[in-house]
């Protein structure tokens, strides 16, 4: 059974960033946007934690916040993290990416941008993936009206 | 005066292979860079079959969803109305009966068998394999699997039958009988098949070496299913992290050595073998009782969140759902295999030629309604 | 002269009317055309349904069975189909090329049929008919590199530059082949050659008989060789731009080309109208379609291998054969004088014991190890 690392990875996380707020959310952790980059690359390098597998990337539209959600999963120990960034605001949104982290991370984030309208900065190709090049809005945004020219 | 010879120019030329091309498994799209036969770039591009399923499912009930589903992998969608249900039971905490685990662990093998038969048999046909022979065999094979879901819900495609709290009815009569003679003249047509391909001198020169995917580059581009088996990584999430009553039943994982196309098809063959296992396991041992648990059609699932995974005959699938206690879901996102597999193709292909980019793309197993959803 | 020495020689009834009109030479052209057209549309209407039905038979399933009785008349609802198709021709391609390709494509392979003797008067005694139809028989592929380039279409380009490849390649081993059986035969002509035949070549030569067939195989275009047009990868290849008559045009050409391989293989190694009972040139029919036969059957069960591999085959496997098979012909030759029937019961096991050999030495290219994908530009 892939067990739920929440609790021990917060505390690492604690231990090794001291004085940065890594929340313990429902199931899984919330980090603040600007240092994702640091912690992605701790717990997937921490031979303890060895989050080698980045499952899925996904983002929630709160209205007032975005949410991006990392599961992540090793491979090596069989536990799993759900890992949690929050974006205020609608517009200009951006994240660092995780693709020199992750290859995984390539066309998830570049479909988080599509649909979402997060972009990630650092990502190598950074551009639509299931929509065309021309298409307006971020459909899967809760105020996204679809008008057809 | 002497004149040097200018030195021959050649210049790579830009190929479209797709959407519209016999072996690109529907919509799918390669923009190859091709220097003579040999691939020096490749960007794939897809999308043509996006539907919105995520926006939609926002906009049904829960229980409507299911139907949603059954769109994804069209090749395999009792697992996907599986991977769904999962979710929505994780997050509502309902329990199911035993014997609906039972008939959704027969259903979601019957639709892995069905769904590498014709990974196997599309992948041969991408090789060139003599218009379609193998195919065809293939599919004489999984017509039966068909014939058994219409038995069992009435549909040969999109069967809407997994339901939240257990399945749409129960098994019809004539089902364990009909399943125990499919269960014993499979094995042998896996054997035929193996007789013919396995070592047939063309395709091991096609597939031994071709698209070779190293394990931690596979681990790393969250390559999941029989492609991450092939390149000899042990996961499976039917054992690394087992839902239903898969923790009872005894088989094995199969696992290539060198991650090649060769590896990933056997891989395929290999699973097939173990599904049967499973099939016959949970047969000799499906309970009596209900097959479901009543859940309301106005259902509501609590607020929160949950995010549900299972081995799909392409990879791990999974759903991951918002609740915000109303009608329909809050956030419907569908962690779909064959999108996120599809990340390694580009590091596959280079370097090798045309032909090899049609069978590499068809041992990934891609289905584009999952991939564009 | 009776009703059966018309039958058994056909060429009987060309001379009866060559004399009525007075022996012009052109009497004698129009007639053999006639003669050859008889044999070969419905050979190609019949070939085409026997193909279809084998594949169906192969792939569990019926094959044609709506047009007329067993689906026979299938060919003609396709032919009669093609024909009313619109023909599209590529806006920015070679129009002359385009429309010139499909023609020149079906010329040689009809060719080939003037020099194969149907029986030993119903024949044009060409003293080099293996020359000629050596000859006549490559020139099918300046048709198909018109076709490719002519279409201004990628994929056109690559299965015409794919065809030339393969069949400058398989030229070699197949002349020689052939030159095996010159030897054995001392003529070029395939009159003598079929008389030379009291034992069929096919089990005084094996191993030319295997050279020649895979050779023609890759000449054919047909699986395991038919990368020029592999419709998994580069969707039809040359002709993929053709459409109506003059993609029928190229499709009636392969099997004419088709056809006429597997008269030549009747003749040169299983001995032509052999036995000379009965209707001469029904045997030599039969023996055409049961090559075809097998020629169906190959292309039925075999996946395709790459370019690559292909050309490795041609120059690493078949090409050094073919020169070892010259070898040993030369010095049984050379040695016994002459080319007993006997000499069957050593060649078969030698071809047996050279072709298990080689097959071990050999190694398809299983190579492409594929380097790191560079980084996005």
């Amino acid at each position: 059974m892939t067990r739920d690392i929440s609790q021990n990875a917060a505390q690492r996380i604690a231990q090794r960033f001291p004085g940065l707020a890594a929340e313990a959310a429902p199931a899984g952790i919330v980090v603040p946007a600007e240092s994702l980059l640091e912690i992605a690359a701790f717990l997937k390098e921490n031979p303890d934690l060895a989050l080698d597998y980045l499952a899925a990337i996904t983002a929630v539209d709160y209205l007032d916040h975005f949410e991006v959600v990392y599961h992540m999963t090793s491979i090596t120990h069989n536990h799993s993290l759900m890992l949690k960034v929050r974006l205020p605001g609608r517009e200009n949104l951006a994240l660092p990416s995780l693709t020199s982290l992750w290859q995984g991370a390539d066309l998830q984030e570049r479909e988080v941008y599509d649909l979402m309208g997060i972009a990630f900065s650092g990502h190598p190709n950074m551009k639509r993936v299931l929509l065309w090049d021309g298409f307006q809005g971020h459909p899967l945004r809760k105020d996204f009206i679809y008008e057809p020219s | 005066m002497k004149e040097e010879a200018a030195p021959i120019k050649t210049e790579t030329f830009m190929v479209n292979m797709g959407p519209q091309h016999p072996s690109t498994h529907g919509v799918f799209r390669m923009r190859l860079s091709l220097d003579g036969e040999v691939v020096v770039d490749v960007e794939p591009i897809f999308g043509y079959l996006h539907r919105g399923v995520e926006k939609l499912a926002e906009g049904r009930t829960w229980v409507q969803d299911v139907t949603l589903t059954d769109r994804l992998d069209y090749l395999a969608s009792m697992s996907n109305n599986l991977a769904y249900v999962l979710a929505v039971e994780k997050l509502a905490g309902i329990a199911v009966p035993e014997r609906a685990e039972h008939i959704r662990v027969i259903m979601a093998e019957l639709s892995r068998i069905a769904s590498h038969l014709m990974a196997v048999g599309s992948f041969l046909n991408d090789m060139g394999a003599a218009t379609f022979t193998p195919l065809i065999y293939m599919f004489q094979e999984r017509e039966k699997i068909l014939d058994l879901f219409e038995m069992t819900c009435g549909q040969r495609m999109t069967f809407n039958y997994i339901r939240i709290g257990g399945v749409s009815c129960d098994l019809p009569e004539g089902f364990i009988p009909a399943l125990t003679r499919f269960l014993g003249e499979m094995p042998r047509f896996i054997d035929e098949y193996d007789t013919y391909l396995e070592d047939n001198e063309i395709l091991l020169a096609r597939c031994v070496g071709v698209g070779v995917l190293p394990p931690d580059k596979a681990i790393n581009a969250s390559v999941s299913g029989p492609s991450l088996r092939g390149s000899g990584v042990r996961w499976d999430l039917r054992q690394a992290d087992p839902y239903s009553i898969y923790d009872r039943l005894k088989f094995d994982i199969p696992t290539g050595k060198n991650g090649d196309v060769y590896d990933r098809y056997r891989v395929r063959m290999e699973e097939m073998r173990q599904s049967l296992r499973i099939l016959g396991q949970s047969v000799r041992d499906l309970p009596g009782g209900d097959y479901r648990t009543k859940v309301p059609v106005t259902f509501r699932a609590p607020a929160g969140e949950a995010y549900a995974h299972l081995e799909s005959p392409k990879g791990e699938l999974g759903f991951y759902l918002v609740s915000d206690g109303s009608l329909s879901p809050y956030r419907f996102k569908i962690r779909a295999p064959s999108f996120i597999n599809l990340g390694v193709l580009r590091d596959l292909l280079i370097g090798c030629k045309v032909a090899d980019c049609v069978v590499t793309l068809g041992s990934l197993d891609i289905i584009m309604g999952e991939v564009d959803r | 002269m009776s009703f059966w020495d018309y039958i058994k020689d056909l060429s009987n009834i060309a001379r009866r009317v060559a004399e009525w009109t007075g022996g012009e030479w052109w009497v004698y052209g129009l007639l053999g055309l006639l003669a050859l057209l008889l044999f070969l549309v419905p050979s190609l209407l019949a070939l085409i349904w026997i193909e279809r039905k084998v594949f169906g038979r192969l792939q569990v399933r019926y094959g044609p069975n709506r047009a007329g009785p067993f689906g026979l008349l299938q060919p003609v609802a396709d032919a009669i189909k093609v024909m009313t198709k619109e023909d599209v021709a590529p806006a920015r391609g070679d129009r002359l090329l385009f429309r010139l390709a499909p023609a020149l494509a079906f010329m040689p392979a009809m060719a080939i049929f003037a020099a194969i003797p149907f029986t030993r008067n119903m024949a044009v005694n060409l003293d080099i008919g293996v020359l000629y139809i050596i000859a006549v028989g490559s020139l099918g592929v300046i048709a198909v590199f018109m076709a490719g380039w002519a279409s201004n279409n990628k994929y056109s380009l690559l299965g015409a530059m794919r065809a030339v490849a393969q069949t400058v390649s398989y030229e070699l081993p197949l002349v020689l082949s052939v030159l095996a059986i010159v030897l054995a035969t001392g003529s070029l002509s395939l009159v003598k050659i079929v008389e030379y035949q009291t034992v069929p070549l096919l089990l005084l030569q094996p191993l030319t008989f295997f050279i020649f067939v895979v050779a023609a195989l890759a000449e054919l275009n047909r699986t395991p060789f038919d990368i020029m047009e592999a419709d998994s990868e580069i969707v039809a290849g040359y002709h993929t731009e053709y459409s109506g008559m003059s993609f029928s045009l190229f499709y009636l050409a392969e099997y004419t080309h088709a056809l006429a391989v597997s008269a030549l293989i009747a003749t040169m190694f299983l001995g032509g109208w052999k036995p000379d009972v009965g209707i001469p040139w029904l045997w030599l029919i039969v023996k055409i379609y049961l090559v075809f036969l097998v020629f169906s059957w190959i292309r039925g069960t075999l996946p395709r291998l790459r370019v690559d591999q292909l050309m490795g085959f041609a120059w690493k496997f078949l090409f050094p054969l073919a020169l070892i098979n010259i070898l040993i012909v030369a010095i049984e030759v050379q040695a016994l004088e002459g080319f007993p029937g006997w000499l069957a019961l050593v060649n078969i096991p030698v071809a047996a014991i050279i072709l298990i050999g080689m097959a071990r030495l050999f190694r398809f290219g299983r190579v492409t190890a594929p380097a790191r994908a560079p980084e996005r530009g």
